[in-house]
C-alpha cells in the first residue's frame, strides 16, 4: 500500500513493547502535503506510529523513512536535524510550566536559531495570531484551558515552520467549539503552510470533516484506507462497527474469558446461549 | 518460604545493581552534554537558585540549631573534666569534619534533591521532555544538566554555611549565654583545627556528598514511572538512596582521611 | 522571579558560601597551616615512644615547630626510630635534645625539641641522638611503689 507520492513510508515494521506486539508486519505510507487520519481502537498502535516517525522508538526490524532517508538509521545528530523539520502536537500540549505563553512558543526560535530577539518577537506573535492566541502571550500555561493550552502548543510546533506535523490526539477532551476549531486550525495550516499532517485520534466526525484520507489500523494491520467518503460508504464489518460506532461487531463486547455458566457455577442446560 | 525470602533479595540485588548501571551511564551522559552549562550560564544560575538559595534558610537554622545543641552538650561533658576551654575545638571539628558535611548533605537531599526529583518527573509526566526532544532540543543538555550542576555547586557551599553557623551557634551559647572565656573559645579551635587535614577534607567530602545526591536526585526524576504516583515514589527513592549515599560514602572517606586507612 | 533578582540571590547565595569558607579557614583552622614549606627530616631512636602517633605535633618552648611523619621499629637497635619534619624556618643545633611529652595530665603525647648549643644546625637527614623516652605511667607507679616499700622496709 505504498505509493511513490508517499513521503513518509513505513515498511515491513515489526515493533513490540515489552508488554506485548503491537507491530507484526506493517506496511504504510503517507502523502505528501494533505492531511491523513490515523484512527483504530485503543491499543491499535496509533500513537506508536507517531513516535516511529518522530524517531523516539525504533522498530525492532523494518524501516521507517521520511523522504526516502531511513528515521531509524539517524545517528544522534541526524535525527536531531531531522527532528527539526517535524512539528509535533502532544495530546495535552505538553507546555512548558515554568514559561509564559510567548517563551513558550519563542523557545524553539531562541533554541534553534540565532535571531535576534525583535525578529523573535514578531514571529511569535504572528504564530499566535494564527491561532487566535495573540491576546493571551502573558499568561502561565497553569491560567489557560485545556482546548488554549492546545492552542498555544500548536503555535509552538509551528514555530520553526516544519515540513511534517504530527499530531496526537488533538480532539481528545474538548469541548464541541474547540474541537471545531483545532480540526480548522489542522486544516488551514496544512494547506497554508503546504506541509504532510498527519493525526491520530477516535473522533469520527470531526476526523472525518478534516482528513483527505483515514488509515483505520487494528491489531497492528492497517484494516482499511480511504477517503472519509469511502469509509462511511465501505462494506467491511469492521469498518462499519467503527465508523458507526456500534457495541458489537468484529470487535467483540465480551472479553476472551469462560462462559458464564462456569463463573457462576449453575449447569449449562439453564442457560440458552453463552 | 525461606528460599523464596532469599531469591526476592537476591532479584532486589541483582535489580539495585542493574539499575546503578543504568544511572552511571545515564549520569555519564549529562555529565558529557555539559558544555551547555558554559555557554549559557543563564540556566546554571537559574538552577543554583533552584538548589542552593532556596535551600539557604533551613541550612543556616540547621546549622544555627546544631551548634547550639553542640555548645551545650560539649560543655556539660567538658565540664567534668575541668577542660570548658576546649568547647570551641569540640564544636569546630565536630562541625568541621563531619556534621557540616553530612546534615548538610541530608538536608539537601530532602529539600532540593526531592524539588529536582519532582521537577524532573513532573516534566517526564506531562510530556515536556518529549515535547523537547521532538523540537531538537536534547533535554539531557537543557534541563538535566544544569540541574545537575546546580546540585552539584550548592552543595559544598551549603555545607560550608552550615558549619560556620554552627560554630556561631557554639558561640553563642557557651561564650555569651553561659560565659565561657571567649578567648579560650577562639584560640584553642585554632590551635586544633587544621585547615588541610579538617577543613580542606570537609569540604572534600562536601564535594564527594553533592555529587552522589545531585545524580541520584537527577536519575531518579528521569526514571521516574510518568504518573503522580510513580513521580512519588521516585522523589521517596532520592530521599532515601541519598541518605544511604551519603552515609556510606562518610564511612568510607572518613576511613580515608582521619584514620590514615581503615 | 524577574531575571535580576534571581541573579542578585544566586549571587549572595555563593559569596556567603565562600564567605563561611573564608571563615571557617581563616578563624576556625590555622593559618600558619596553609603555608606549610617542606621542612626538613630527623630522626631519632627511643627506648619507649608511649602514645606517640603519627601527625603529632613537634613543639619547642610551646610552639608548634612540625610534625611526627612516622613511627617504627628498629630491628638492629631494637629500639623505636620516630621520624619528624621540621619547618624550613626554625632551625636547631645539631646537638638538640628530643623528648616525649604529654600535653597536660591526660592530654595527647608531642614530641618536644630542646636546643642545644652546637653552631652547626641539624639538616635533612640528620639523626637527634640526645632523646628521652615518654613517661610510662605504670612504671612509675611501680617505681613510687618500690620505693615506698623499700623505704619502709629499710625502717
Amino acid at each position: 500500500m505504498l505509493k511513490p507520492s508517499d513521503v513518509i513510508k513505513l515498511t515491513k515494521v515489526k515493533f513490540s513493547y515489552a508488554s506485548g506486539a503491537i507491530f507484526d508486519d506493517l506496511s504504510v505510507g503517507f502523502p505528501r502535503g494533505k492531511v491523513t487520519a490515523v484512527m483504530g481502537g485503543s491499543g491499535s498502535g496509533k500513537t506508536t506510529i507517531l513516535k516511529l516517525i518522530g524517531g523516539q522508538i525504533k522498530p525492532n526490524s523494518g524501516d521507517v523513512s521520511y523522504g526516502g532517508e531511513s528515521i531509524n538509521q539517524f545517528s544522534y545528530d541526524q535525527l536531531f536535524r531531522f527532528r527539526r523539520k517535524l512539528g509535533m502536537l502532544f495530546q495535552f500540549g505538553a507546555l512548558f510550566t515554568d514559561l509564559n505563553v510567548f517563551d513558550n512558543v519563542a523557545f524553539p526560535l531562541r533554541e534553534q536559531s540565532s535571531l535576534p530577539e525583535v525578529a523573535i518577537r514578531d514571529l511569535v506573535l504572528l504564530k499566535l495570531h494564527t491561532v487566535g492566541l495573540r491576546g493571551a502571550s502573558k499568561l502561565m500555561p497553569s491560567e489557560l484551558s485545556g482546548g488554549m493550552a492546545r492552542r498555544v502548543a500548536l503555535a509552538r510546533a509551528i514555530a520553526l515552520d516544519p515540513e511534517v506535523m504530527l499530531y496526537d490526539e488533538p480532539f481528545t477532551g474538548l469541548d464541541p467549539i474547540s474541537t471545531a476549531i483545532t480540526g480548522d486550525l489542522i486544516r488551514r495550516l496544512n494547506n497554508a503552510l503546504g506541509i504532510t499532517s498527519i493525526f491520530v485520534t477516535h473522533d469520527i466526525k470531526a476526523s472525518f470533516k478534516v482528513a483527505d484520507e483515514v488509515v483505520l489500523l487494528s491489531r497492528g494491520q492497517v484494516t482499511a484506507r480511504g477517503t472519509p467518503q469511502e469509509l462511511i460508504a465501505s462494506q467491511d464489518p469492521f469498518v462499519r462497527q467503527f465508523v458507526g460506532g456500534e457495541v458489537d461487531g468484529p470487535v467483540p463486547f465480551h472479553v476472551v474469558s469462560e462462559s458464564i455458566a462456569k463463573d457462576l457455577g449453575i449447569p449449562v442446560s439453564h442457560w440458552l446461549k453463552k | 518460604m525461606i528460599v523464596k525470602t532469599l531469591s526476592s533479595l537476591g532479584h532486589a540485588i541483582i535489580d539495585s545493581i542493574w539499575r546503578l548501571g543504568v544511572a552511571s551511564s545515564f549520569i555519564a551522559k549529562v555529565l558529557t552534554r555539559s558544555s551547555i552549562v558554559l555557554r549559557r550560564p543563564q540556566l546554571l544560575v537559574d538552577e543554583i537558585h533552584f538548589a542552593g538559595v532556596l535551600s539557604m534558610v533551613i541550612i543556616v537554622v540547621s546549622g544555627l540549631f546544631v551548634g547550639l545543641v553542640l555548645g551545650l552538650q560539649g560543655y556539660e561533658t567538658l565540664k567534668r573534666y575541668g577542660s570548658t576551654g576546649a568547647v570551641g575545638t569540640l564544636v569546630a571539628l565536630s562541625l568541621v569534619r563531619e556534621l557540616g558535611p553530612v546534615v548538610s548533605a541530608l538536608l539537601f537531599a530532602s529539600r532540593a534533591g526531592s524539588a529536582i526529583t519532582a521537577e524532573i518527573g513532573i516534566m517526564k509526566t506531562t510530556e515536556q521532555l518529549s515535547a523537547m526532544e521532538m523540537m531538537a532540543v536534547d533535554p539531557h543538555a537543557r534541563v538535566i544538566s544544569p540541574m545537575f550542576w546546580g546540585g552539584f555547586i550548592s552543595m559544598p557551599l551549603l555545607a560550608a554555611i552550615f558549619s560556620a553557623f554552627g560554630i556561631l551557634g557554639g558561640y553563642l551559647i557557651t561564650v555569651v549565654v553561659i560565659g565561657v572565656d571567649g578567648g579560650a573559645f577562639w584560640s584553642q579551635m585554632q590551635a586544633s583545627v587544621d585547615f588541610y587535614h579538617d577543613i580542606l577534607n570537609g569540604v572534600i567530602k562536601s564535594v564527594v556528598f553533592g555529587f552522589a545526591v545531585s545524580s541520584i536526585a537527577v536519575f531518579e526524576g528521569y526514571s521516574a514511572v510518568p504518573t503522580a504516583e510513580g513521580v512519588s515514589r521516585a522523589v521517596t527513592r532520592t530521599v532515601v538512596t541519598s541518605a544511604l549515599a551519603v552515609l556510606a560514602l562518610d564511612f568510607v572517606l572518613t576511613a580515608f582521611m582521619f584514620t590514615g586507612g581503615v | 522571579m524577574q531575571r535580576a533578582r534571581v541573579d542578585l540571590w544566586v549571587g549572595l547565595f555563593v559569596a556567603l558560601g565562600l564567605l563561611a569558607l573564608l571563615f571557617l579557614a581563616l578563624k576556625a583552622g590555622n593559618v600558619d597551616s596553609m603555608f606549610k614549606s617542606e621542612g626538613y627530616q630527623i630522626h631519632a631512636e627511643f627506648d619507649n615512644i608511649g602514645g606517640l602517633k603519627a601527625k603529632a605535633p613537634v613543639k619547642s618552648a610551646g610552639v608548634v615547630v612540625g610534625r611526627v611523619e612516622s613511627v617504627s621499629f628498629s630491628n638492629e637497635s631494637l629500639r623505636a626510630i620516630v621520624s619528624a619534619r621540621i619547618d624550613e624556618e626554625f632551625k636547631f643545633p645539631k646537638d638538640s635534645s628530643l623528648s616525649i611529652l604529654t600535653a597536660g595530665l591526660l592530654g595527647d603525647q608531642f614530641l618536644g625539641i630542646d636546643p642545644g648549643g652546637d653552631v652547626d644546625n641539624l639538616v635533612d637527614g640528620d639523626r637527634v641522638r640526645i632523646t628521652q623516652s615518654a613517661i610510662v605511667l605504670e612504671k612509675v607507679i611501680g617505681q613510687f611503689l618500690y620505693g615506698k616499700m623499700s623505704d619502709s622496709g629499710g625502717n
